[in-house]
């Protein structure tokens, strides 16, 4: 069964509609990438998954269950997390503030210190504890961001441009941590421009297109694709 | 957990990341602090020092809008909406039940729940209704202006309730002072040396209890909110029942405040709840700090004393006073003046030690 799947999902602003009739399923396991060019209603899909938004039309549904309706953080507490474009971190709060609110909820006062600690292990950040969230670098707030995200221990990981304005090393990196997590089992839905990033750790794309679903395949079928290039890779690649 | 590790482990909050004032240096500065003011009736004539009570009074709604607005992150205009509810409660009730067999505390009781209930619902409409920003204070001061209104024109002898009466924009007097039933005689609370130790210890209780609370994984929630209310939501959490229930302890306390108030002096009027008496209370907090309890009572004390001399000397001119100083305070030091003076030494400090 797979662990999130829209279908027929509508939303309208006004005239306009930003996403029309997406049927989407997502295998569990899977790392799968959501590429577009501007304005080809990314966005909008994640915060109608997230319950930002509330569709017009459609359902969508987390392992097996409808959610179409719910509550943000209800959906959060069956295991859906994710990381803004923006980083959302609480910036005047120290980074180990920041992760003990994210863990606070669900693990044991007396655990809670080593959770933090194997976290900033995870996140390189090890250093920064004390730190102020909001005087650390773009990199290292993208990465306390997805550290506060998998904190929640979610079985669904959505990630919105998770290496926006990261140097290509830290990118890279980026990338070898959301392997790892993908390797313990957690599902992961990203939008990315970066196509390195992309090829690094996609096992399937979907290119979103006008709203509507354009196609669907591992990265070498898309970039294979004289219709894809036409509409988004052929302008990024030349 | 045992229940006397329990207790310990929530002794600890009160040193925590959401308080400024931490170590020995400064808990032992807090109890010399303490000592004075136990030890300032000693020296003071004792009309003095029941007067006095009189600043001791607004700090428990000052520390309610540090909680709400400071801690929270939602300007809310409306303490004194909170102020005036618990007030008449007071009266109402005291002048009708009377000051015997500790009445005057159930009154107390009773008024500054029903604060917190009149805080709860419209509470639920504002934050339930997911209204924030500017918005919240426009809602939450028109509020309180609606009520000086309503009260203002309570003049006719049909205002009244069982024996009260609410006299319009004369206000109410004439309801019986706090009074402790006692074996030999009650203890009635005058503004005197024994007021002024009895609302001193219920400040007490309400600063380090506030200190634990916002240093608990409730006050963490609630500082997160502030910092990212969206943010806070993706994390799992309900963020308008975390909002609702800041905003009904810091509306209660400033229930107290009302109830204090008037039973100190006996009276209470709509201006307790107008326009004037609506701003005082944010240019108390931001000028001291809004997001540190501590800073809050300090600035709070400091700008009422200021306030109450120049009262004295230039009526008027003092509220333009008021005005210039938060003017001053956002534009030079927008966290606040008294965290703007302590936060070099905070710095130097945390750099020598090491933060925790």
């Amino acid at each position: 069964m797979a662990i999130l799947e829209t279908r027929q999902l509508n939303k309208h602003f006004g005239g306009l509609h930003v996403t029309g009739n997406v049927d989407f399923a997502l295998q569990p396991g899977e790392m799968h990438c959501l590429i577009g060019p501007n304005g080809a209603g990314k966005s909008t899909f994640f915060k109608l998954i997230l319950g930002e938004h509330l569709p017009d039309s459609g359902a969508i549904l987390y392992d097996g269950e409808e959610i179409t309706r719910a509550k943000p953080f209800e959906r959060i507490r069956k295991g859906i997390s994710v990381k803004f474009q923006v980083p959302g971190i609480f910036k005047e709060l120290s980074v180990q503030q920041n992760l003990t609110i994210a863990l606070q909820h669900h693990v044991a006062p007396e655990i809670l210190q080593e959770e933090i600690d194997r976290l900033l292990e995870f996140l390189k950040l090890s250093q920064d504890r004390k730190q102020l969230a909001g005087n650390l670098s773009h990199g290292q707030k993208q990465w306390l961001e997805i550290g506060m995200a998998v904190a929640l221990k979610p079985r669904l990981l959505l990630l919105d441009e998770p290496t926006a304005g990261m140097t290509p090393d830290e990118t890279f990196a980026t990338g070898e941590m959301l392997q790892e997590l993908n390797r313990e089992g957690m599902t992961l839905l990203a939008v990315e421009h970066d196509m390195a990033f992309v090829r690094q750790i996609a096992h399937q794309v979907t290119v979103l297109h006008f709203g509507k679903i354009f196609a669907q395949g591992t990265i070498d079928e898309i970039t294979a694709d004289e219709r894809v290039a036409a509409i988004y890779l052929g302008e990024v690649d030349a | 957990m045992s229940s006397a590790s329990r207790f310990t482990s929530i002794l600890k909050l009160i040193e925590g990341p959401q308080t400024l004032g931490k170590g020995p240096k400064f808990w032992s500065g807090f109890t010399v602090v303490l000592l004075a003011a136990c030890a300032y009736p000693a020296f003071a004539d004792s009309y003095d020092v029941g007067n006095n009570v009189y600043f001791f009074n607004w700090l428990f709604m000052a520390m309610g809008l540090s909680l709400i607005w400071g801690y929270g992150g939602a300007l809310s205009f409306g303490q004194t909406a909170f102020f005036g509810v618990a007030g008449y409660a007071y009266g109402v009730l005291t002048i009708n039940l009377g000051d015997a067999y500790g009445l005057t505390l159930l009154s107390l009781v009773l008024a500054v729940g029903l604060s917190a209930l009149f805080a709860a619902i419209l509470g639920y409409f504002l934050f339930f209704g997911r209204i924030s920003g500017v918005f919240l204070g426009i809602v939450t001061l028109s509020v309180t202006l609606v009520l000086e209104r309503f009260m203002a024109q309570t003049a006719g002898p049909e205002w009244a309730i069982g024996k009260a009466r609410l006299n319009g924009f004369n206000g109410m007097g004439a309801m019986p002072s706090l009074t402790i039933p006692w074996p030999g005689g009650n203890i009635v609370l005058y503004p005197d040396v024994t007021l002024y130790y009895v609302t001193l210890a219920l400040l007490l209780v309400c600063y380090l209890g506030l200190r634990i609370l916002v240093n608990s994984r409730f006050g963490n929630v609630i500082v997160a909110i502030r910092e990212n209310p969206m943010r806070a939501e993706m994390l799992g959490y309900d963020v308008r029942k975390y909002q609702l229930a800041t905003f009904v302890i810091g509306s209660a306390l400033a229930g107290l405040s009302g109830v204090l108030y008037t039973s100190w002096g006996n009276y209470i009027t709509p201006a307790s709840m107008g326009m004037t008496a609506a701003s005082l209370p944010i240019v108390w907090v931001a000028v001291g700090g809004r997001t540190d309890l501590t800073t809050t009572i300090i600035g709070t004390l400091a700008v009422l004393m200021v306030f109450q001399s120049l009262t004295i000397y230039g009526s008027q001119y003092a509220l333009i006073v008021m005005g210039t100083l938060l003017v001053i305070t956002v534009l030079i030091a927008p966290r606040g003046i008294v965290i703007a003076l302590i936060s070099p030494f905070m710095r130097r400090k945390s750099k020598l030690e090491g933060e925790r």
